[in-house]
């Protein structure tokens, strides 16, 4: 079955509680206890409709409030995929979700409510969704019911996204319109009785034709080692198998191999799932690598093809994501963790900040806040062996730690 | 030799993935067992990620005592045929050297009980991290919680102030005296985790099947009768009936449903089909809309 992570941005009241309320029951995914659940919930309250946002607001302080504070994981399945759905919330204050929500998701549904249209918010769903190189992102212009679905309004709403796209930096982006109801059930996943000018796909059924093989971005080959296996049994006294997942492409029985850090050379023996041996071992998979030579690799190691080296080096400069309300400042020291690899790494200087919204740049700064986005250069204790982000997204990609506090406090995407 | 490892599920990619982190980042983790399918799911994702060593940490099961008798059988023939360690702590105990209360009345369970007990097993055996069987699906609090889950020196859950988890970084740092809670099939729905059992033919409980059973009604759903464990009023009637369970967790607490599924593949099919979500035949969920988040600030699995 295949899998697809979707993140959704909007702000609050864009509806986007209510959109994924509207997939779960159109796709009748909602069990009747659940949905007996919102229907007295939505009585209590005094609505006259079905209140879908009660499906996904799971923490009582979002319930009290009616907002959503934390990123939610909704499931639900058609016949040919499952969805994930990585609700995340829109409020300026909650960069740091939205950037969690993306990096896990393929496809990403930016939210814009029809009567406001294109607004401050609406350009920092995007910038972050670029940032992050989602590859695939739909427009879903809510509340269509509120302008009379008029056609004249989307295409305003249309044009003015479409300038903001000019502005983006990861031309590779596929972006669709749709407009919606998610209140009324238009064009979410059920055509539009009311709509009839829009010719395209609903929401539904745009996910449903994603090629999730197409929309993960591709890269080279990389192996980072999770964990040796040593059985250490009398019948696998010898074996010594690497285990870890392949990103960005496909590693093959015989292929030439170089570990990194210490450069030994070697070639791919076998390739096991399991119990059982394959010839190639495709991106995304977890699999236990041997290799023809008794050679030492360990734990953050990594396994690359011998003609296609990533770079090693200790220091570089990255756009980072700060999460933590302790502010990044020049000096500070914090454990990198660049896949299943640690070093210790130095702020060697905060280039400048990123106005998250494509309003360009501030190179007043030296401090980083929550939320913030900006261009930081670093200097490791040891060298780590990555490809740029725009290249390769996991081998490109970091998070910081904070050494007292132990706390995830950002994320970095290596320029 | 097969050809490519494209087909293989990306959910059970995942999981691997998450349990050989678990692995390399703990010094001592456990595997939580209730002998339910879904820990017996991840025994077998736990198999799949050390092959061919053995699984590297021992299997631990916080025993409410009102089992069925069934999962109890089951889970100590399979740590015996996987040579794996098993360990077990009883909420009896906890309950006898005075530190729980057991409940009484209608809806009494040991449910929620089993959160002091597991906690001090925690301490007494210094577990750094407990993988468990929790999925987002099951219930809207759970749905926010991350895969590394940081428990603070009290066993709690700080739902406001939850490390973000970027990629598939996790990030297992902590002080000494917390723990975290790891949930490798997080992203798995309950159709998944059947599915999967299917496809791979695990072997599981007999209780997940139609079999008959002596039953009573109440509050729409269907009770398995036993007098010393499950409290039942003189006005509900016992009466047998071909059911099986959804769930299995402390029967004080987990009701049936009628089926006359006595295969995996129907159970599949059943599955897919119903119309009533997996907890909505927990009773301790049924407590208030936000039950399940007020027993995991506490420290609940």
């Amino acid at each position: 079955m295949e899998v697809l992570k979707i993140a959704t941005a909007g702000s609050v009241d864009d509806g986007k509680s209510t959109l994924i309320g509207r997939l779960l029951y159109d796709t009748k995914s909602l069990t009747s206890d659940k949905l007996e659940a919102i229907e007295n919930k939505s009585k209590q309250r005094g609505y006259d409709y079905l209140d879908f946002s009660l499906a996904t607001d799971g923490l009582v302080a979002e319930r009290e409030q009616g907002i959503t504070i934390d990123v939610a994981h909704i499931y639900f399945s058609t016949q040919r995929k499952s969805y994930i759905i990585a609700d995340t919330p829109g409020h300026v204050e909650y960069t740091r979700n939205m950037v969690t929500g993306a990096s896990t998701s393929q496809a990403a549904i930016i939210l814009i409510d029809a009567r406001k249209g294109v607004i401050e918010q609406t350009n920092r769903h995007f910038f972050i969704n670029n940032l992050l190189r989602v590859k695939d992102i739909i427009v879903a212009i809510n509340k269509m019911d509120l302008v009379d679905f008029s056609e004249e309004k989307y295409n305003e709403i249309k044009a003015s996204f479409e300038t903001l796209m000019t502005k983006r930096d990861y031309q590779d982006q596929q972006i669709t319109f749709i407009p919606v109801s998610a209140l009324k059930g238009d064009n979410v996943v059920n055509e539009s009785a009311n709509m009839s000018w829009y010719k395209g796909q609903t929401l539904l059924e745009h996910l449903e034709l994603l090629d999730s093989d197409d929309i993960y971005n591709r890269g080279t080959p990389r192996f980072p080692v999770q964990y040796v296996i040593r059985p250490k049994t009398e019948e696998f006294h010898d074996f010594r198998g690497y285990a870890g997942k392949v990103y960005g492409g496909d590693l093959s029985v015989g292929d030439a191999v170089v570990a990194l850090p210490s450069q030994t050379k070697s070639k791919i023996k076998e390739i096991f799932f399991h119990d059982e041996l394959y010839k190639t071992a495709s991106r995304r998979s977890s699999v236990t690598i041997t290799l023809e030579d008794d050679i030492n690799v360990s734990r953050g190691d990594m396994l690359v093809k011998a003609d296609d080296l990533p770079k090693i080096e200790k220091q570089f400069t990255a756009t980072i994501s700060w999460m933590d309300s302790k502010n990044l400042t020049n000096g500070n020291k914090y454990v990198l963790q660049h896949g299943v690899h640690k070093v210790l790494a130095k702020v060697d200087r905060i280039n400048h900040k990123i106005n998250p919204d494509y309003s360009g740049i501030d190179d007043t700064i030296d401090a980083l806040g929550m939320n913030d986005i900006a261009s930081v250069a670093f200097k490791l204790n040891k060298p780590i062996f990555f490809d740029a982000f725009k290249d390769h997204r996991t081998n490109g990609s970091f998070i910081l730690i904070d050494t007292q506090s132990n706390n995830t406090v950002g994320a970095g995407f290596i320029q | 030799m097969k050809g490519d490892t494209s087909t293989i599920n990306p959910l059970e990619n995942e999981a691997i993935y998450i349990i050989r982190e678990v692995a390399a980042q703990f010094e001592k983790p456990v595997l939580l067992f209730s002998g339910g399918k879904d820990s017996i799911t991840l025994v077998r994702l736990a198999q799949k990620a050390f092959y061919p060593a053995k699984i590297p940490f021992p299997l631990m099961h916080i025993d409410t005592g009102h089992n069925f008798p069934e999962t109890i059988e089951f889970r100590d023939r399979l740590v015996k045929e996987l040579g794996l360690e098993l360990i077990v702590r009883n909420v009896q105990d906890s309950i006898d050297q005075g530190k729980v209360k057991e409940e009484s009345g209608k809806y009494a369970s040991r449910n929620s009980l089993q959160t002091t007990t597991l906690l001090d097993a925690i301490e007494e055996l210094n577990f750094d991290a407990c993988i468990g069987g929790a999925r987002r699906d099951e219930e809207k609090a759970r749905a926010k919680e991350r895969i590394f889950s940081v428990r603070d020196d009290f066993g709690q859950w700080d739902e406001k102030n939850q490390r973000p988890e970027l990629f598939d970084m996790l990030n297992g740092q902590i002080e000494l005296g917390q723990n975290v809670r790891v949930f490798p099939i997080s992203n798995w729905t309950e159709l998944d985790v059947w599915s999967y059992i299917e496809k791979e033919n695990i072997e599981i409980p007999s209780i997940y099947f139609a079999h008959t059973r002596a039953t009573f009604l109440r509050d729409g759903l269907i009770w398995s009768s036993d007098d010393e464990v499950v409290y039942r009023e003189e006005d509900e009637i016992v009466e047998e009936r071909l059911v099986r369970f959804r769930t299995v967790g402390d029967m004080s607490c987990t009701a049936a449903v009628l089926s006359n599924a006595t295969d995996i593949a129907t159970v599949v099919k059943e599955i897919r089909n119903a119309t009533i979500s997996e907890r909505g035949a927990r009773i301790d969920d049924k407590r208030s809309e936000a039950a399940m988040e007020k027993r995991k600030q506490q420290g609940y699995f």
